[in-house]
């Protein structure tokens, strides 16, 4: 079974006179690790703000676990480019919304999971600091931490690393292959850098063309666990190419 | 608190030497019946303190501390629906701006009419001149609130309720600080044009009553005690925000 499938789904922005997503059908089994790779504006992130249910598909369904998504609740985290912490919460109080929201549990139940989860991101002590006091790469962390305490299997990521500074960066990717490889979650990865997709990603899953009518799936011939050594292989070297060359017959200079 | 007593310095000089300046020019014109001295002023203030501070002061302060409540109450009220709903923002949002194209002070006698003499027409005068700009300025925090806020709470779940509570409400906090800053003052003043126009008591009123006798000194005098009401009502208002909310605008 696949933990989420999307079958013949479209979806046409209502400002837009064609289906940017166009009768897409792709599955992702559980517990991979998929980038979804793209130039800017080709639709990626539509297809994961069909996922977590922010727009309706026009046709199609799109299931998580076998079932349809319109029957579930707390399906999915998503972690959108920006941290999005709270700056009027402290980082406890901001982990601590998926729990108030979702609800269920004590003020004390909640004061553990917080604290597991931020001594499982590294961030032990912080929970009474204020976002403001912490660098990008911590609020990223942070915000990564109150993802996982939706508590689902299917971790949707949006670009989160885009806005951080190239070291920051790596060593937050080789951190989110740690996270995943413990936690066994099954998570897609949305960017555009081709480094990042191909260093992550047990395969690429690339977008050609927009509209999306398929995702191209292009596997990495790398195990897991990795370094960033493996990068320099020939045939991650050539993989990384190819997929550059793919990209950029879409970009018009 | 050392260092913002040191900043404030050359405003108390510069404000010092205004002062001077004004006794020096009144003093050189000689007619304190229109033009009274900063010292005369202070001076009619001491002789005048107990009608001032036990019969005026409490009348001006009951209609400047109902009129706020009501105004905050209306104005938040309006905040909120036109924020929950909207058609109710196209409904109420010209006519909340027509009322401030009301000459207040024009109409206020009407007020008196309708209401009587007592602390009610004085209210209206209040709430017509403050609920406005804190209608305004709340309604501009909850849109201040963050779309993408929204969304990531919508992915966990969330109702408009939660949203409401945990973004917008939280966003408008500093806003509506804001409009408080600027309610007080209005309040104060609203309540003074509303006595000015008829009252049996009130600081507003003791002041046109001593400008019929000619006292220059005297007009001053209840108008220089509203001014320094104001400002320390705004200080309170500003030590509460700075105990309540802890940050402003995005980090």
């Amino acid at each position: 079974m696949s933990q989420l499938e999307f079958e013949h789904v479209s979806y046409q922005y209502p400002s837009e006179d064609f289906d940017i997503i166009d009768d897409l059908s792709f599955s992702v089994e559980p517990g991979s690790f998929h980038c979804i790779i793209g130039v800017s504006g080709c639709g990626k992130s539509t297809i994961f703000r069909m996922t977590n249910g922010l727009l309706q598909p026009k046709s199609g369904t799109i299931r998580v676990g076998g079932r349809p998504i319109g029957e579930q609740n707390h399906y999915c985290g998503y972690m959108p480019q920006k941290d999005l912490l709270f700056p009027w919460r402290t980082i406890g109080e901001n982990l601590a919304l998926p729990l108030e929201i979702m609800g269920g549990h004590s003020k004390a139940e909640q004061r553990e999971l917080i604290d597991d989860a931020l001594a499982d991101v590294g961030l032990e002590g912080c929970r009474d600091k204020m976002p403001d006091e912490l660098s990008g790469g911590m609020r990223q962390r942070a915000a990564f931490a109150r993802t996982m305490l939706t508590g689902s299997d299917l971790l949707l990521l949006d670009e989160p690393f885009s806005a951080l500074d190239f070291l920051t960066r790596i060593s937050m990717q080789e951190w989110l292959l740690g996270q995943w490889e413990k936690h066994k979650k099954t998570i897609l990865f949305i960017t555009h850098d081709v480094e990042e997709a191909v260093f992550l990603s047990g395969s690429v899953l690339a977008v050609t063309s927009t509209p999306i009518h398929a995702l191209t799936e292009v596997p990495v011939p790398v195990g897991y666990p990795r370094t960033r050594e493996c990068l320099t292989r020939p045939d991650m070297v050539a993989l990384r190419e190819n997929l550059i060359d793919v990209l950029r017959k879409q970009v018009q200079p | 608190m050392k260092k913002a007593n040191r900043g404030n310095l050359p405003a108390a000089i510069f404000l010092f030497c205004l002062l001077f300046l004004w006794q020096l020019g009144a003093m050189k014109v000689n007619a304190a019946y229109i033009l009274p001295t900063p010292i005369q002023i202070l001076k009619r203030l001491w002789e005048l303190r107990v009608a001032l501070f036990t019969v005026h002061l409490p009348a001006t302060m009951a209609v400047t501390c109902i009129g706020l409540l009501i105004s905050v109450v209306l104005g938040l009220a309006l905040a909120v629906a036109m924020d929950w709903s909207p058609l109710l923002q196209k409904c109420l949002y010209p006519i909340v701006v027509a009322s401030q194209t009301i000459p207040t002070t024009a109409i206020a006698p009407l007020f008196v009419l309708w209401f009587g003499y007592g602390i009610w027409s004085k209210v209206l005068v209040t709430v017509l001149m403050t609920f406005f700009p804190i209608t305004i300025t709340v309604c501009d925090g909850f849109r201040a609130a963050k779309t993408e806020m929204s969304e990531l709470l919508q992915t966990y779940g969330a109702t408009r309720w939660d949203i409401f509570l945990k973004i917008k409400v939280p966003c408008a906090l500093p806003y509506f600080f804001s409009a408080i800053k600027m309610a007080v003052p209005l309040s104060i003043i609203g309540a003074a044009i509303g006595e000015w126009l008829g009252a049996q008591s009130g600081l507003g009123y003791f002041s046109r009553r001593m400008m019929t006798q000619l006292d220059g000194a005297g007009v001053f005098a209840p108008i220089v005690l509203l001014s320094v009401v104001a400002m320390l009502m705004v200080a309170v208002v500003g030590l509460i925000e700075s105990k309540v909310v802890k940050w402003r605008g995005e980090s």
